[in-house]
């Protein structure tokens, strides 16, 4: 394999999540804090999933080829319902702090708004989901070897990373989602987000059969971006607005905190 | 410790650091307090302590006001003084995890200290774990011992041997350190290298790199002097120090420093308040800085100060290390942790008695006019050199490779972040390594034995979390 591969794939993957770090999170310090932090949660809820699958394993205890991926299976549920908690802790933790700060500083609004910090949690979220995902298969990549010598599929790297760029930009849009439907105690829109999550690592599960798995990622990639579009406040109307730059809410947006 | 404080002197090469001087967050109220009666500088160098120095220096009368406008202040631009903390050891362990992946040398066994007399090459475990807890008690003890040794000679006030020993160990350190790592990376990548250019470059840099840490230069070099340096601290530890070693090494080092720092009678406790009570500023130790603009608070001196800038126009050691001394006492923030190597700020800090006499030239209504936004934050070295140890040492030996070193990184960076958040909260000295070292080994721990293998099979079966 080589560097062109190496680069391709962490462009895929990392390349839209670099550029929204780029764009919006890098010139505000506490968007950032807020993002390591988002990265640092969900590192925690993927250490307690890895302790139960570990735990599950050793209790199953067998080499038996099928019960190991059954184990893997549910470890994977497990992982995902883990990290929907966490994301909840986060998001309380958030309101906690947001609230803390506005009483010390006696000011009357938010330091960075709920929104502001769906947005941070869910691309926090995605950069550690995706990172911890792929980083180890793309330094392999610059090493030497054959990709699917053994009958396994050819397209390991680019599926791969493109699955992890689906992940990544899932995890920003059910972070919009959940923390507002969150905030409007909307339950059933939890459950949605919760379920649409369950859904996208379970399709992955018909993995190396790249359309039973991609494909539906992204069409759940694309109704999820839609929907956050317009819990963010999104229309067709301001996207209308913005695209001919005559958005003066956006184009002042920057000036003030929102 | 309260203030600032901090500096002591640096171990000799090959011993640990104290941690005193290190991570010490300073209690930007006692300073306010006692600066009362010596002015400026204390309070000075309070600000650049840490966000918590937000405030402003202020009188006695001024404290409880000042306190409430700073609490917001301080939150305000925690954020920032955050930011501007994570940039630096973000590029140390870069720097250190970029070596040790590419320069083999780092990660070869080529012997051990002296300071860790037995080998961790045995035939059973349980004889292997008594040598790692040998060899951490030994170098925990030498500690102890160099920093009681400092606490002393500080006490009596044999400054000229402290100040001879900062500067042979940056010597050391700039020059020979540097040297082998250069001649390593050109072996690395087979680079034909002779011997006059070569000591051209090591010149060069060390001795840009003495001026720039003991008296003054450009604010940037000199960050990036002290976190080379670090690094390459760093480095030699991960060399040298065996594994098992090394992770208790890590864990005893936080408990000291938590003890040595908040204890009533730890050594680094006693000396910042010695130093406070001779109304001294320690001796400048590796402290890394953000900024430099806290020189504008120095406006507001008093006579005496002036006087002292004003007579240290020369390199005289007597007056610099007043000066020093006075400086010291300003640069709060965390104190410093002693590394081996701890270059002494002896000569003037940042700012020199030079820029010190200038500065106090201008008109001092500095108090007003501080912009909390300027105001800096300051770490140890020591809090630098550990956290690189612990991703080195993590991206060296673990079997998760990159995810267990990416989990060290970001559970340090979310202990110190938790650091200066209680740092803004408690507003007294406080050490910078305990949280973040826990977090480090936890994280460490986990990932290497319950993540990797579970990211494994993921990867394998190629199923997405």
């Amino acid at each position: 394999m080589t560097a062109a591969v190496f680069i391709g794939c962490s462009f895929i993957a990392f390349g839209p999540a670099l550029a929204l770090c780029v764009c919006t999170i890098a010139a505000e310090p506490l968007r950032l804090l807020f993002l390591i932090a988002g990265g640092f949660f969900w590192l925690v809820s993927l250490l307690l999933s890895s302790l139960v699958w570990f735990i599950a394993v050793q209790i199953g205890g067998s080499n038996n080829a099928s019960v190991k991926k059954n184990l893997l299976i549910f470890g994977v549920m497990v992982s995902v319902l883990l990290q929907e908690v966490f994301r909840f802790a986060y998001y309380k933790l958030l309101k906690k702090a947001n609230k803390g700060l506005m009483t010390i500083s006696q000011e009357e609004t938010l330091p960075i708004s709920v929104r502001q910090l769906s947005y941070v949690s869910g691309l926090g979220f995605g950069i550690m989901s995706g990172v911890f995902s792929l980083v180890n298969i793309l330094t392999d990549s610059l090493g030497p070897g054959t990709v699917g010598i053994y009958g396994d599929s050819p397209q390991y790297f680019l599926s791969s990373a493109f699955m992890t760029l689906a992940i990544v930009l899932l995890h920003i849009f059910w972070g919009i989602v959940f923390f507002d439907a969150c905030e409007k105690k909307k339950w059933w829109a939890l459950a949605l987000v919760i379920l649409s999550h369950l859904l996208v690592s379970g399709v992955t599960f018909q993995n190396p059969q790249y359309e039973g798995s991609l494909v539906p990622s992204y069409i759940i990639m694309m109704l999820m971006a839609t929907w956050a579009f317009f819990t963010a406040g999104g229309s067709l109307r301001n996207l209308k607005l913005c695209l001919m730059c005559r958005d003066k809410d956006f184009l002042l947006a920057n000036q003030r905190p929102r | 410790m309260t203030e600032l404080s901090a500096h002591l002197p640096q171990f000799q090469h090959g011993q640990l650091t104290e941690n005193f001087p290190d991570n010490h967050l300073s209690n930007t109220n006692d300073n306010s307090e006692r600066r009362r009666h010596d002015n400026s500088e204390r309070r000075r160098n309070d600000n650049p302590e840490s966000e918590t120095n937000g405030q402003p220096q202020n009188r006695a009368q001024q404290v409880v006001e000042q306190d409430e406008e700073d609490e917001e202040l301080t939150l305000k631009y925690g954020a920032k003084h955050v930011i501007m903390l994570f940039a630096p050891v973000t590029l140390c362990m870069v720097v250190v995890v970029a070596t040790i992946k590419s320069v083999s040398f780092y990660t070869r066994k080529d012997g051990q200290l002296i300071y860790t007399p037995f080998t961790e090459d045995t035939d059973t475990v349980g004889q292997r774990a008594l040598n790692s807890i040998l060899n951490a008690a030994i170098m925990i003890s030498v500690i102890i011992v160099m920093t009681i040794l400092l606490v002393v000679l500080y006490k009596y006030r044999c400054y000229k041997v402290i100040h001879g020993w900062l500067i042979i160990s940056s010597l050391l350190l700039l020059f020979f350190f540097s040297f082998i790592y250069l001649g390593e990376v050109f072996k690395t990548y087979n680079v034909a290298m002779d011997y006059i250019t070569l000591a051209l470059m090591i010149w060069n840099f060390g001795v840009v790199g003495m001026i720039c840490i003991h008296w003054k230069g450009p604010l940037r070099l000199q960050q990036a002097y002290l976190i080379m340096i670090s690094a390459l601290m760093a480095l030699v530890f991960i060399k040298y120090l065996p594994e098992w070693t090394a992770w208790l090494i890590l864990a005893v080092i936080s408990v000291y420093d938590l003890v040595a720092v908040l204890c009533p009678k730890g050594p680094l406790r006693m000396l910042v308040e010695t130093a406070q009570e001779r109304n001294e500023t320690l001796f400048p130790a590796l402290i890394y800085s953000s900024t430099m603009i806290w020189l504008v608070n120095m406006a507001e001196e008093d006579p005496e100060a002036q006087r002292k800038a004003s007579k240290s126009s020369t390199y005289d050691k007597q007056a610099n290390q007043i000066q020093n001394e006075d400086a010291d006492m300003d640069d709060g923030g965390f104190n410093p942790e002693w590394e081996q190597q701890r270059n002494s700020r002896i000569g003037p800090l940042e700012s020199t008695p030079e820029s010190r006499a200038a500065v106090q030239a201008l008109p001092s209504n500095s108090q007003a006019s501080e912009d909390p936004e300027e105001r800096g934050v300051k770490l140890g070295l020591g809090d630098f050199i550990f956290y690189s140890v612990l991703v080195g040492k993590a991206s060296a030996t673990a079997s998760g490779d990159w995810n267990t070193t990416l989990a060290c990184f970001v559970a340090i960076l979310i202990g110190l972040c938790l650091t200066l958040l209680l740092l803004a909260i408690f507003k007294k000295a406080l050490p910078a390594l305990p949280i973040s070292i826990t977090f480090g080994l936890v994280f460490y721990f986990a990932t290497d034995n319950l993540v990797q293998p579970f990211m494994d099979q993921l990867a394998f079966h190629q199923f997405y979390i």
